[in-house]
C-alpha cells in the first residue's frame, strides 16, 4: 500500500512538473492565443452539490428573460411547454403560456398549412424559419439553439482543478460560463487588440476575442414582479439557471436517486464486507 | 487447476436426469463453486468479475436504448435527447451506458496493469493474455462507434479524424476508409453501419470472454507471488471464498461508478457533444474519449518523416504499434520470475510506465503545439522503450529476490511477519505491491 502511495505521489509530481513547464509560454495581452481570456467566475447556484435543487422562482424569472430577450434570436427546439410545470406552474398556467405562442402547423384536410395557438404538447417555436434565415439575420452566424446550451458550453478546467472537481462535484461549468459571458460586455480591450468589424469584445468568450452577439441585457430591461433586483447580473444568473434546467430537466430526480443508491451500496457493502471477513476467518491469505 | 475429477454429485432426481443428458449444472458447479483459486489473491484479482458485470450492464442498458434510438443523421441527436427528456428513466439508462463505457475501460486498464505487474501473461498463460488483448481491441472499436451514435460535434469530428487514419495506409488506405465510411465522408451510411456494428461487437466481446474464461480455467489463476499452485493447501474453493471477495470488490467499484452516474454524469464527456454535428464547423480541439487519449498523444507525437514513411503514416503505425506491443509482451519479457514483487528493477519500471501512460493521456487532451509535442515524443519513446528494451533486458540482468517455495509458505511467512522474525521485513513483499 505504501508503495502504491509513493508511486502515485511520483506520478503526481511528474504531471505537476510538466504542467508548470507547459504554462511557461509567451503571453501577449493584445494577441492572446488561448481562450477565454478570463476564466469564468464561479457563482453559487442552488442546483449544485449532492442535494442541489432548482430554485423555482429563479427558473420562472429566467424563463421571463428568455421569453422577452433571448427568444428573439435563439430557438429552444427541444423544450416542450408541458415540461414548464417543473417551474411550478399549474396545468392552467401552462395552457395559457402555450396559447400565447402561435404555432405553424399542417397540412390540414385541405392540404394547407395554418397557424394556431400553442398547446402544452408543442415545443417553443423557433424565431427563424431555418438556420440559413437565422444566419442571414445575424451577420452570418446562426445563434445557437438554447435547449442544451448549459451542457454544450464549459471552459476546460485544467490540471489540477479537474481532479478537485471530482470531489467538489463541480457541475456548473455551463451556467458559470453563460453568466460570465452575459456580464462580460462593456469592457475595454487591451491596447493594440484588433476587434473584427461587427463583433463585440468579451474576455469570457471561449472561441476568440469577440463575438457577433451584441450585449443582450441591460439594467431594468425585464420587469420582475417578485422584487428581485432588475440588474444585468441578476438577469444573467436567472437565465443561466433556467438554461441549466432546460438542458437537464431531470437533475433533481437524478441527485435524489443517487443519494439513495449510494446509501444502499454503502450499507450493502458493509454487510458483504463483514460476511467476507467471517468466511475468510481462519484461512490465512 | 481444472485437472482432477469433478466433485459434483446431483442431489435430486431431476439433477441426475439433467446430468446424464447435458451436464450444464456440473459445468457451472465445477467452474464457479468447486473451482480452486490461489488463497493469496488480492483485490486486484476482483476486476475480472467486475468486467463481467460491466459487460452485462452495458448490453442490458444498450438494448433498451436501442429501442428508442434512431440511426439517421437528421434524427439521431433528437432521439437521444428524447431518451434524456421523455423516456421513462431514459436519462438514467443513457448516463449508465455512457459512463458505463468509461468505467468498463477503468476496470480493463486496472485488469491489464495488474497482469503486467504480476507477470500474469507468462507461460502457460500467453493465450489467455492474447484473448484479453483481443477483447480490449473489440472494446476500443465498440467504444469508438458508440461515441459516434449521439451525432454530436465530437461524434462527427472524432469519427472523421479516426477513420482518416486508415487513409494513411499505402495502396489500400483510401479503399479501407471508404469501406468504413460507406462513402467519401462521415455521413448517414457511416452512422448506420456504426450502429449495426456497435450492436454486434458486444456480443463478439461476450464470445471472446467465454474463450478467455475457458483458457483461464485450464491454466488456473496466477497470484501475487507468481508461483504456480503446488498442492491443495495453496488453494481455496471459488465459492464462498472468491465469490464473496469479488462481490465486495464489485460493490466498491459500483459505488464509484454510481457517484459519477448520479453526480457527475457529464464529467467524462465533452461539452461539444451536446451540439448537433455540423460538417461545416470544425471544433477548436478535436479530442477523443479519455480512454483513447494516450494513443492519440502517440499518434500526434510523430511530427517528422522517417525515410519513405511520412509523419501521418508514422503516427498511425506508432499508434497501432503501441497496441501491438501488448500482444507481444509474453515473448518480450525474458524474466524467469513472474511477479514484480520479487523484481525490484522491473517494479520501478512498471510504475514509471504507469506514470508515462497517465502523462500520455494528459498530453492527448492538450493541443499538439509548443512544448506538448516534445513531451509527447519523449513519453512515446519511453512507452516503446518499456516494452522493447526494459522488458527483455531487465529479465536478463536483474537479480530477483528470494522466492518462497510455495504459496502456502508465502502466506505463512507473511502472517508471521513483524513478530521478531529475522526475515520479517521482507517476508511478505507480495502484499506491498
Amino acid at each position: 500500500m505504501k508503495k502504491i502511495l509513493t508511486s502515485l505521489a511520483l506520478v503526481g509530481l511528474v504531471a505537476a512538473g510538466t504542467a508548470a513547464f507547459a504554462a511557461e509560454e509567451a503571453h501577449n495581452a493584445a494577441a492572446p492565443t488561448h481562450f477565454p481570456i478570463d476564466e469564468p467566475k464561479e457563482m453559487s447556484w442552488s442546483f449544485t452539490g449532492p442535494f442541489g435543487t432548482y430554485d423555482k422562482a429563479q427558473l420562472q424569472r429566467g424563463l421571463k428573460v428568455y421569453k422577452e430577450v433571448c427568444s428573439a434570436c435563439h430557438s429552444m427546439n427541444l423544450v416542450a411547454f408541458r415540461t414548464l410545470s417543473d417551474l411550478g406552474y399549474n396545468e392552467a398556467q401552462v395552457k395559457t403560456l402555450a396559447a400565447g405562442y402561435t404555432i405553424h402547423d399542417g397540412p390540414n384536410d385541405a392540404g394547407d398549412m395554418f397557424d394556431r395557438p400553442g398547446k402544452p404538447s408543442d415545443h417553443f417555436p423557433a424565431p427563424f424559419a431555418n438556420e440559413e434565415a437565422a444566419a442571414a439575420s445575424n451577420g452570418g452566424a446562426a445563434p445557437p439553439d438554447m435547449s442544451l446550451l448549459a451542457k454544450a458550453r464549459g471552459v476546460e478546467r485544467g490540471f489540477p482543478q479537474f481532479v478537485f472537481d471530482i470531489f467538489t462535484q463541480y457541475d456548473a461549468g455551463g451556467p458559470d460560463y453563460i453568466h460570465s459571458l452575459l456580464t462580460g460586455y462593456d469592457q475595454t480591450p487591451p491596447a493594440g487588440m484588433v476587434i473584427p468589424e461587427g463583433t463585440h469584445y468579451n474576455p469570457y468568450f471561449m472561441s476568440g476575442v469577440s463575438l457577433k452577439m451584441p450585449k443582450p441585457l441591460s439594467d431594468g430591461q425585464v420587469t420582475y414582479d417578485d422584487g428581485s433586483p432588475q440588474t444585468v447580473d441578476q438577469y444573467a444568473r436567472d437565465v443561466s439557471a433556467f438554461l441549466t434546467w432546460a438542458a437537464e430537466p431531470h437533475m433533481e430526480d437524478r441527485k435524489k436517486m443517487g443519494f439513495r443508491v449510494l446509501v444502499f451500496l454503502l450499507l450493502f457493502g458493509a454487510l458483504v464486507y463483514l460476511t467476507k471477513r467471517k468466511v475468510w476467518e481462519g484461512v490465512a491469505h | 487447476m481444472s485437472e482432477g475429477h469433478s466433485t459434483y454429485t446431483p442431489k435430486t432426481g431431476l439433477g441426475r436426469w439433467f446430468d446424464a443428458r447435458m451436464p450444464l449444472p456440473r459445468l457451472v458447479y465445477d467452474s464457479f463453486v468447486a473451482y480452486p483459486v490461489p488463497r493469496n489473491l488480492n483485490y486486484a484479482w476482483t476486476f475480472g468479475g467486475i468486467l463481467s458485470i460491466m459487460l452485462a450492464a452495458q448490453i442490458l442498458t444498450g438494448i433498451v436504448l436501442a429501442m428508442h434510438y434512431t440511426a439517421d443523421t437528421n434524427l439521431a441527436f433528437g432521439s437521444v435527447e428524447k431518451i434524456m427528456r421523455d423516456v421513462n428513466s431514459g436519462w438514467l439508462l443513457r448516463y449508465l451506458h455512457a459512463n458505463g463505457a468509461s468505467f468498463f475501460f477503468v476496470a480493463v486498464y486496472i485488469h491489464i496493469f495488474r497482469g503486467l505487474y504480476y507477470g500474469s501473461y507468462k507461460a502457460p498463460r500467453e493465450l489467455l493474455w492474447i484473448l484479453g488483448c483481443i477483447i480490449y481491441l473489440l472494446m476500443m472499436a465498440t467504444g469508438f462507434m458508440g461515441y459516434v451514435l449521439p451525432w454530436g460535434q465530437m461524434s462527427f469530428w472524432g469519427a472523421t479524424v479516426i477513420t482518416g487514419f486508415f487513409s494513411a495506409i499505402p495502396l489500400v488506405g483510401d479503399w479501407i476508409q471508404q469501406l468504413l465510411l460507406g462513402g467519401f465522408a462521415v455521413d448517414n451510411p457511416t452512422l448506420n453501419r456504426f450502429f449495426a456494428l456497435h450492436y454486434l461487437l458486444p456480443f463478439m466481446i461476450a464470445g471472446v470472454v467465454v474463450l478467455h474464461v475457458w483458457a483461464l480455467h485450464v491454466v488456473g489463476q496466477s497470484n501475487p507471488t507468481g508461483i504456480e499452485v503446488k498442492s491443495k493447501t495453496d488453494t481455496v474453493a471459488f465459492t464462498p471464498y472468491a465469490t464473496i471477495k469479488d462481490a465486495f470488490g464489485m460493490i466498491v467499484f459500483l459505488f464509484v461508478f454510481a457517484y459519477f452516474v448520479f453526480y457527475l454524469p457529464n464529467y467524462l464527456g465533452h461539452p461539444d457533444n451536446y451540439t448537433v454535428a455540423n460538417p461545416l464547423k470544425t471544433p477548436a480541439h478535436i479530442v477523443p474519449e479519455w480512454y483513447f487519449l494516450p494513443f492519440y498523444a502517440i499518434l500526434r507525437a510523430i511530427t517528422f518523416n522517417i525515410g519513405p514513411i511520412n509523419s501521418k503514416l508514422g503516427g498511425v503505425l506508432c499508434m497501432f504499434g503501441a497496441i501491438v506491443m501488448l500482444f507481444l509482451v509474453p515473448w518480450l519479457d525474458t524474466s524467469k520470475v513472474r511477479s514484480a514483487v520479487y523484481r525490484p528493477w522491473y517494479k520501478l519500471f512498471f510504475w514509471l510506465f504507469v506514470a508515462d501512460a497517465i502523462l500520455l493521456g494528459w498530453l492527448g487532451s492538450q493541443p499538439a503545439e509548443g512544448s506538448y509535442v516534445f513531451m509527447a515524443q519523449m513519453a512515446t519513446l519511453f512507452y516503446f522503450a518499456f516494452f522493447l528494451v526494459a522488458l527483455p533486458v531487465l529479465g536478463l540482468i536483474e537479480t530477483p529476490r528470494r522466492l518462497p517455495n510455495s504459496i502456502t509458505e508465502a502466506v505463512l511467512e507473511k502472517n508471521k511477519g513483524g513478530s521478531g522474525h529475522p526475515a520479517g521485513a521482507t517476508a511478505a513483499p507480495e502484499t506491498k505491491g
